[in-house]
């Protein structure tokens, strides 16, 4: 019967629900999982890595973190072609408010901006929403560090903690058990890596499978964003218990 | 024959501005406050073509109402000052189908705020969207009186009472050596506990000042 409703992006079903918004979540939900804390001294990001041939180039370019400007990051889950037109979207609208007042874009503000576009695709232009959700994590004098999530309804949130992708809800309330409201950055990456381990299909974490990237301020004051190199993140999911170590160094 | 001057203090920015509104050689009034109440901490010193002054001046005056409105923040006075700067900036070149149309503002700005952080400051704006962050400044004819009074007697960190001395000898210097010189001018301060006007000095009394 819904089918009925679902072609048109842009009107509501009979019981008051938009079908394409919805169908666009279930894609997401398909995606790689990412996970995003907020502490006191810095936010932290980590994804999931769908793309693990060997065939693979590595570059230095990542799948799930993309710089947004100085003092905000994201990371994604869902269509990746739908989500690099959004991060332009949101590298230009940030850029945009630094030309007009020469400052940076406070965070929230640039969230509330890009889901102002994302809200457009549900309402007019009979155009699909994107395929996309979004972990925004950045710093800005106001409000010091801040993590919002969005989804393709064009809806957001200010979050302490926050999943998206494969396994959210599983990963959000494993979240909601464990978090505390005055963990440390460095706790804050063993939990996110931790919660990760739970939710991931694989049994054990390599760099080759996850990124992880953090949002906090340098002893100069200045907003650092920063992808975790592979190298130090094997040796902190040793660290941290969350994979086997390389037989061949026992 | 316009006077708009500024200069920054010890925890206070302080604009004058005279306050005579004239067309040609006809002044209509006497007590036209040019200096208007931004935002609870910022001042806007306009000087120019009587129109665009108060269209201009509005105009900014909403788009920062606006801003705070909708971020629940307000702007700095950096960022009201680029912005300001900005607007000013693209009426001069405005793409009209094909042909780039001027449409300038005639209006000199002068901007002081005080801001938590950063304590007071003053922003010098022209016509050409010139922006420069100052210390002291003048627009108009009172430039060439007050700018060379105030370089010879100015100071960082001037107290209320040290400035307000200062803004005298310069309205001294404009009633005696300017032509023809407005007879009143009023001052507007801002500082930690927001903007307000500090003093007329009228050699005209006209009628009650008034108030924004």
């Amino acid at each position: 019967m819904s089918r009925r409703y679902d072609s048109r992006t842009t009107i509501f079903s009979p019981e008051g629900r938009l079908y394409q918004v919805e169908y666009a979540m279930e894609a997401i939900g398909n995606a790689g999982s990412a996970i995003g804390i907020l502490s006191k001294d810095g936010v932290v990001l980590v994804g999931e890595k769908k793309v693990t041939s060997k065939l693979l180039q590595t570059s230095s370019s990542t799948e799930k973190m993309y710089k947004i400007d100085d003092h905000v990051a994201c990371a994604v889950a869902g269509i990746m072609s739908d989500a690099n037109i959004l991060i332009n979207t949101a590298r230009v609208q940030a850029q945009r408010y630094t030309y007009a007042y020469q400052e940076p874009m406070p965070v929230e503000q640039l969230v509330q901006s890009l889901c102002d576009t994302k809200q457009g695709y549900t309402q007019f232009g009979g155009l699909r929403p994107f395929g996309v959700s979004f972990l925004f994590a950045g710093w800005e004098k106001n409000f010091g560090f801040q993590l919002y999530m969005s989804d393709p309804s064009g809806n957001y949130g200010g979050w302490k903690a926050g999943a998206i992708g494969a396994n959210n809800q599983a990963a959000q309330s494993i979240l909601k058990q464990d978090y505390k409201d005055d963990i440390t950055r460095e706790e804050a990456v063993q939990l996110a890596l931790k919660v990760l381990s739970k939710t991931m299909d694989s049994t054990s974490l390599t760099s080759e499978k996850i990124e992880l990237a953090e949002v906090f301020l340098s002893p100069s004051g200045k907003v650092k964003y920063e992808v975790c190199s592979p190298e130090a993140l094997n040796k902190l999911l040793v660290k941290f218990g969350v994979t086997q170590p390389a037989t061949d160094t026992a | 024959m316009e006077c708009v001057f500024g200069l920054v203090g010890k925890g206070f920015a302080i604009v004058v501005a005279d306050t005579s509104a004239v067309h040609g050689i006809l002044v209509h009034k006497t007590n036209e406050e040019k200096i208007m109440k931004l935002d609870s901490h910022k001042l806007i010193a306009a000087s120019g073509e009587g129109g665009d002054r108060v269209q201009f001046s509005e105009y900014i005056h909403k788009n920062v109402a606006l801003y705070q409105f909708r971020n629940g923040i307000p702007l700095t006075t950096s960022a009201a000052a680029n912005f300001t700067r900005a607007e000013l900036a693209a009426a001069l070149r405005k793409l009209v189908g094909v042909v780039f149309v001027q449409n300038p503002y005639a209006v000199n700005i002068l901007l002081a705020g005080y801001d938590n952080h950063t304590g007071p400051s003053l922003y010098y704006i022209d016509y050409l969207a010139t922006l420069h962050k100052v210390d002291k400044a003048a627009f108009g004819y009172a430039s060439y009186l007050s700018l060379s009074m105030m370089d010879t007697h100015y100071h960082a960190g001037m107290s209320l009472q040290e400035a307000i001395d200062l803004v005298d000898k310069c309205i001294t210097e404009i009633r005696s050596r300017l032509v023809v010189a407005p007879p009143n001018f009023v001052m507007k301060i801002v500082d930690q506990h927001g903007a307000r006007e500090c003093a007329w000095r009228q050699s005209l009394p006209s009628a009650s000042p008034t108030f924004c």
